[in-house]
Parts: structure tokens; C-alpha cells; sequence
């Protein structure tokens, strides 16, 4: 494993175009980003700033027009399409909108898979998918299809076999973005959780409440970052004051109105 | 007529009542309707008073209100330095933040920018606190239902946010 604070994800002047001259389109504008081990960072933007297109571009899933990128301490941005799906296998898990699983595949079945596919035994892949079931709280729906599940669950599995390869990082492209107002809290309480364990998780989102609960908050624009927060410090206390319960901050500043 | 409004709207340079009252027509639209046009006056009045503005009448006419130019005081200046960068939230007055945009656009006096991602920031602390709340409610909990409301409130202004945002966000010239 890396040092803690060592960088999991590092790039450098990364780039995307699509087109040519008058055409050209940087859906990914030199970007610099260091992600440390065990942080959870959401990319927040409005739709067309580039964020899928990055975390495409972070998952090895489509090859940059330039920049470097490391992942786990390995620069890959040069390596052939082989060396690219070992490390996509090995270090990246995939949380996906749409959830992506296998229709015919029972939701363990589905978890398993990727254990399968990096050649473990099909016990040692069984005994993994199911811990790891037990963990996103569905392991009485381990012999469910994704059709018998709702949608918060079917993203739970999703999770769950996005972690099996023990992957170095988690990716996640809008996970609650198909998801009720009740399932979007399980997830967040589910990432809560792995960040809590360790897991390192880089999300792009347009939910405000996953980017909230984040450590760090990007926001992106034009394929460039433009902003970066950390939000600590709490303002606990002022709750009440938003639900209408008065204190500090909501009596004061009456005067000369209407 | 809230005072800071009136004393932004001048930060710009010097003007009449009437001039001031367009100003607040044109940013408010069809709310402005409800503005009574002698509440400018009212607040000037009160500013004057207050040595945060100063008055000049024009030569060779009649000492009216609506005849006077309006000028702000150094210490009328600091007012809406402070006003603008002043966090106001959750008292959920969007006009009043609407109005600061406009204002510290149109006297140069701070980027509307940097005034939206200073409210952003709040605004996502607080969400962050109610979110963090409502994770540690159990399912079905009747706080967590009320929690829910802060957040879905919270997530509104957000997005009021971002679409104040973009609309203050100078295009970039893309080649």
C-alpha cells in the first residue's frame, strides 16, 4: 500500500480535444490534480465542463491528448492498451449513473465477477462478494437479479463489486444521479463508511449533498479547475436557525424593511 | 428599502433620486413594481442623516429632494465595502443578494465572482453539516424528515447559485 498522504492519483497538464481548429474543444484543459491516499474528493461543474471526461480519463478508460498521469505510483499515460487494462483491473473501481451490472447475473454473481476475471479462485471470489454484500447491507439479496432490486440497491452491489479488486481508488460518475432522496443517503452513508475504512474515492457529480460531505471540492468549468475548497470547520448550531428555530444569526437585521 | 441597497447603488458615481429608483427598476424587474417611489427618498434622507451620503443641490434650482445629487461619505464607502463582503445567510433574502451582485459589478468595488463562491462555501458547510445530521439519523426518523427539508432547501440556493455563476461569468474565448 502507499505511505499515508502519498498521491493515488497524480496528473499533470492532462489534456483532451476533440476537433480541430475552429471546431477544437478542450473538454480537458491542463489539469493538475493530486488525490492522497484515503481523501475523498468530488468534481463538481455544470454538464459539458468536462468532469465525465476527466474521470474518464483518470479510470484509463479513454487516453489523454496530453499531460502525465500516475496511478498508484506508476506514470501510465504512455503505456500500450494491455498495460492500461492490468492497471484499470487492479487499482480502479467503476461506480457508474446507470448502475452497469449484468442483467442475467444475480447480484453476487455480479460482485464476483471482476474477482473471477483477475483470476481468483471461484471460492476465494465467492467468499469476497459475499463480505463484501454484508458490508453495502444487502447480503439477504445476494441471490436477487438486479431486476428484483430497487435502484439504491442495484448502485449498492454496483459499489460492492467496484471494491472487490481492492482497488487502489474508486471512481464514481454521478452515483445517485438515478437514485430517491432516501437511497442517495444510503450511498452517501455507504462512502461515509469506506472513507472512514481507508478507501480513496474520486467522484464527479452535480449532487450538491455528496459534494458537501466530501474532504475536498473541486469546481470545474470550461474543462479547467476554478475552485477548490476544503470545508472543514462546522457551523453546528445554526441548524435550527434554518429549519426556522431561531438562534444566533436569524433575529438580527430587521430594520427598514418594506 | 434596505439602506446598503441604496448607499451600493450610488458607490457607482454620484446621482439624483430618480436616477438611483431606475436603477433598482431595471435590476428587479416586475418585483420592483412593489417599490413605492418615495421609499428611495426616505432612505437617502435617512443616509444623509446618518453621514453616510452627502447632498448637492444644482445651481439655480429649488431645494427638493428629487433636484439633489447624492454622493457617498468615506464612511458610507466602507458601509458597502463591508455590506459586500458580509456572508448573509440563512436569512434567505435573494433579492438583497441579487442587488449586491449588481452593485459591486457596477461600481467595480469587488467581483461578483469571488461574492458567489464566498456564499457557495458557506452554503455548502451548512449542507454539509445538515447532511452529515441527517446520515446519523436512523431510516424513518421524524428529525431526519425535517433534515431533509434543510437539505433541499440548502440544494435550492445552491443552484440559484450556480446560475448566478454563469451569468456573471465573463465567456472565455475559446479558440
Amino acid at each position: 500500500m502507499n505511505d499515508a498522504g502519498a498521491s493515488v492519483l497524480r496528473a499533470r497538464g492532462l489534456r483532451k480535444e476533440y476537433g480541430r481548429g475552429a471546431g477544437l474543444v478542450r473538454a480537458v484543459d491542463h489539469v493538475d490534480l493530486d488525490v492522497a491516499s484515503g481523501e475523498t474528493v468530488a468534481v463538481t461543474g455544470p454538464s459539458g465542463c468536462g468532469k465525465s471526461t476527466l474521470l474518464h480519463l483518470l479510470g484509463l478508460l479513454d487516453r489523454p491528448s496530453g499531460g502525465e498521469l500516475w496511478l498508484a505510483g506508476e506514470r501510465l499515460d504512455q503505456k500500450g492498451e494491455r498495460a492500461l487494462a492490468r492497471a484499470r483491473r487492479r487499482s480502479i473501481g467503476f461506480v457508474f449513473q446507470a448502475f452497469h451490472l449484468m442483467d442475467e447475473l444475480s447480484a453476487v454473481e455480479n460482485v464476483e465477477l471482476p474477482a473471477l476475471l483477475a483470476g481468483r479462485s471461484p471460492r476465494t471470489a465467492r467468499r469476497q462478494a459475499t463480505a463484501l454484500l454484508g458490508r453495502v447491507g444487502l447480503t439477504d439479496r445476494a441471490r436477487f437479479l438486479p431486476s428484483a432490486l430497487s435502484g439504491g440497491q442495484r448502485q449498492r452491489v454496483a459499489i460492492a463489486r467496484a471494491l472487490v479488486s481492492e482497488p487502489a481508488v474508486v471512481l464514481a460518475d454521478e452515483p445517485t444521479g438515478n437514485l430517491d432522496s432516501q437511497s442517495t443517503l444510503d450511498v452517501l452513508r455507504l462512502f461515509e463508511k469506506l472513507h472512514e475504512a481507508g478507501q480513496t474515492l474520486v467522484i464527479v457529480t452535480h449532487d450538491s449533498r455528496i459534494a458537501a460531505t466530501a474532504d475536498r471540492l473541486i469546481a470545474m468549468r470550461d474543462g479547467a479547475f476554478v475552485d477548490e475548497t476544503r470545508l472543514t470547520g462546522g457551523t453546528s448550531g445554526n441548524l435550527g436557525a434554518l429549519a426556522g428555530l431561531g438562534g444566533p444569526g436569524v433575529s438580527d437585521r430587521h430594520e427598514h424593511e418594506g | 428599502m434596505q439602506q446598503e441597497v441604496v448607499l451600493a447603488m450610488l458607490a457607482k458615481e454620484p446621482s439624483h433620486g430618480y436616477q438611483l429608483r431606475a436603477r433598482l427598476r431595471q435590476a428587479l424587474g416586475p418585483l420592483g413594481d412593489a417599490m413605492n417611489d418615495g421609499q428611495v427618498y426616505v432612505t437617502l434622507t435617512r443616509l444623509e442623516k446618518a453621514g453616510l451620503v452627502e447632498s448637492q443641490s444644482a445651481a439655480g434650482l429649488p431645494d427638493r429632494p428629487d433636484r439633489k445629487v447624492y454622493v457617498l461619505t468615506a464612511a458610507g464607502h466602507q458601509r458597502v465595502a463591508g455590506w459586500l463582503s458580509e456572508v448573509s445567510w440563512p436569512r434567505p433574502d435573494l433579492a438583497e443578494f441579487h442587488l449586491k451582485l449588481i452593485a459591486a459589478a457596477a461600481a467595480g468595488l469587488a467581483d461578483p465572482l469571488s461574492i458567489v463562491d464566498a456564499q457557495r462555501h458557506e452554503l455548502l458547510r451548512r449542507l454539509r453539516d445538515a447532511q452529515r445530521a441527517a446520515m446519523a439519523e436512523p431510516d424513518g426518523s421524524a428529525a431526519g424528515l425535517l433534515l431533509e427539508g434543510i437539505v433541499l432547501r440548502l440544494q435550492a440556493d445552491l443552484r440559484w447559485l450556480e446560475a448566478c455563476e454563469r451569468n456573471w461569468t465573463p465567456r472565455r474565448n475559446r479558440s
